[in-house]
């Protein structure tokens, strides 16, 4: 082993990453022209016009829209907004782009210079923001082979013209971790505002990602590989895992690095090379001359900025300071939609059942715990960042309340709580119907529980005996035998006063 | 602003596809050198009070609101296409993955 081996690599090279992400802005149609965005599950070439076919002789009109989107979104990263803006014809030859021209945005994006923060497990990172244009989505391209093995492309032009962001970021990042998280908290951003469902998997957030290495101390950044193919959050800090320490071994061979785009390959858990660049690319932007520049005026960008939710940091923030919620909690129901619909309304419905001892912590519990393990059980979905919308809809927020409060005011064991909100999550039913379906009222009579802790005390004389010994062990094993016989549904705590009570008095044995 | 090589010229017409023959891109740098040779001549005004533009016509902010509209039949939109498979175009294979 060389020496150089024996240093951790990170001790001896910096990682720099910038991430580009394109989104498909929630529209309703597209992006220059009126054909319906609902191409997800549409036949193939179903919705396509003249315009985004790139026939001659047509003009494109911007969607107003998508452009008050990317503008809010601009807003919400903390970026300028550029007073006046044009559009830019990016030119090159691929089958996925009719005219021959991406119409995009090159020296006047309509946002740039913001920031977003964000949390990792080594605190709180903070990641520059250099710009977030609009530009229009290509073609989707099949790679087949025809009946006759001869291979082919198929071109499906649904996509093409569909409104696209591009959100791209300074050379801030430092750790796969690190894009990971800007990512996953740039989504909750989007859709927050409801710039776009940003799902990975149906390609509605496309994050690529430029990695380098210098040596440390070193000001110049090193040669980058442009990371692509990466379809979730996991994949994005697995691929730049991997590239970085592909980058060492390169390096450490003493081996020049080329500037290329990589594809991640998720099964084999590599990335491998796709193009190699030589020179920059040429795509001889020009500003596009069919449509006129856009001036922000300063009436609408008030109006824009008026219609800005609440965003996911700001949410966080209120969760911990204003709700007293763990940092933890907070992350969790923040990071799932479903998770944070079920908090709020069930916090308002407490409120609306006139319910006190319902309080955010404890319904964030329950929404942090239970609900989510649940909704992940039924939705088979990542462990982080899970979808849960869908299964929020099975728990009524209202039930949950009742639920809590009847844990809260001591009617239910928390034990019992859990197999009755499962079943409410399983099958629906009230919360009422269910706890006196399985007779699972807490018994917190004291007559009631009476008999079965004298009963305890009677048939346990070594037990008995080593608590009066003062072995105050055998306490908590005299609780569990009446929790037995009452089969959970005694309140422990009155069941010990009750037991400690009886057996300092000097009681019915001995 | 310098001349345009026969180098530059060949990139260029690369660029933008057009096969052409090395006496084309003789007669087409002299042309284009021509060209340039009047922005050499408009050069010369001053221009320093006037904004600069990429526009020809004052129009500013034409947006559209975002309602759907119609689509073209599947066969009509396809009519054009040098040649179809189901409801697709067909192209000649593009290296999987490229796609940007």
């Amino acid at each position: 082993m060389t020496s150089a081996a024996a240093t951790p690599m990170s001790a001896r090279y910096e990682t720099v990453i910038g991430i580009e992400i394109h989104v498909q802005l929630k529209t309703a149609s597209k992006m220059f022209c009126r054909c319906p965005t609902d191409i997800e599950g549409a036949p193939p070439n179903s919705r396509t016009c003249p315009i985004c076919l790139g026939l001659p002789g047509t003009l494109p009109v911007a969607n107003r829209r998508a452009v008050e989107l990317v503008l809010e979104t601009g807003m919400a990263l903390e970026a300028e907004i550029v007073p006046v803006t044009r559009w830019d014809r990016k030119n090159y030859f691929y089958p996925d782009l009719p005219k021959g021209y991406q119409i995009s945005q090159y020296e006047l994006p309509l946002t740039r210079n913001g920031r977003l923060a964000f949390e990792t497990s080594e605190g709180p990172v903070t990641v520059g923001i250099r710009r977030a244009h609009l530009e229009e989505d290509t073609a989707r391209l099949v790679h087949a082979a025809d009946p006759g093995g001869r291979r082919v492309s198929l071109v499906d032009f649904n996509r093409s013209g569909m409104p696209l962001m591009e959100i791209v970021t300074e050379p801030d990042l430092r750790t796969p971790e690190q894009a990971r998280r800007y990512a996953e908290e740039l989504r909750l951003l989007l859709r927050a505002i409801g710039a776009s469902d940003a799902e990975m998997e149906q390609g509605q957030m496309r994050v690529e990602a430029n990695v380098s290495i210098r040596p440390v101390g070193e000001a110049a950044f090193g040669t980058r590989a442009e990371v692509k193919n990466m379809n979730s959050f996991r994949s994005v800090e697995r691929a730049i895992a991997y590239e970085v320490e592909r980058q060492e071994r390169v390096l450490d061979a003493g081996e020049p690095l080329v500037q290329e785009t990589r594809g991640w390959d998720d099964d084999r858990g590599v990335t491998y090379t796709m193009r190699i660049k030589e020179g920059s690319d040429d795509y001889r932007y020009f500003p596009e001359p069919d449509l006129p520049p856009l001036r922000a005026d300063p009436a609408w960008l008030e109006e824009i900025r008026g219609r800005l939710p609440e965003l996911p940091a700001a949410r966080r923030g209120r969760y911990t300071a204003g709700l007293g919620l763990s940092p933890y909690d907070a992350r969790v129901i923040v990071a799932d939609a479903g998770a944070t619909a079920l908090f709020e309304e069930t916090l308002a419905a407490a409120g609306g059942l006139g319910l006190a001892g319902v309080t955010p912590k404890l319904v964030a519990n329950w929404v942090s715990g239970e609900y989510l393990r649940l909704a992940k059980q039924a939705t088979g979905e990542e462990v982080e960042l899970a979808e849960s919308a869908g299964a929020a809809a099975r728990v009524r927020p209202e039930e949950l309340a009742r639920l809590i409060g009847l844990v809260a005011d001591g009617s239910l064991s928390g034990t019992s709580a859990k197999q009755v909100f499962e079943r409410h999550f399983t099958a629906g039913e009230p919360v009422e119907a269910i706890v006196t379906d399985l007779g699972l009222t807490q018994i917190s009579d004291r007559d009631a529980l009476a008999a079965a802790v004298e009963d305890v005390i009677a048939a346990n004389a070594a037990a008995v005996a080593d608590y009066r010994a003062g072995r105050q062990q055998a306490l908590g094993f005299l609780v569990g035998q009446v929790m037995r016989a009452t089969r959970g549904r005694a309140n422990a705590a009155l069941v010990a006063e009750l037991l400690r009570g009886g057996l300092d008095d000097g009681g019915t044995t001995g | 602003m310098a001349a345009l090589s026969h180098a530059d010229v060949a990139h260029v017409a690369h660029l933008a596809r057009l096969g052409l023959g090395d006496d084309e891109l003789t007669r087409l740098e002299g042309q284009l050198n021509h060209i340039l040779e009047q922005y050499r001549v408009l050069a010369e005004l001053d221009t320093e009070a006037i904004a600069p533009t990429a526009q020809t016509i004052e129009l500013e902010n034409i947006l559209r609101d975002d309602l759907p509209g119609p689509c073209l039949p599947v066969d009509e939109a396809l009519a054009g296409a040098p040649e179809r498979a189901g409801d697709h175009v067909v192209v000649p294979p593009i290296i999987a993955g490229l796609d940007e």
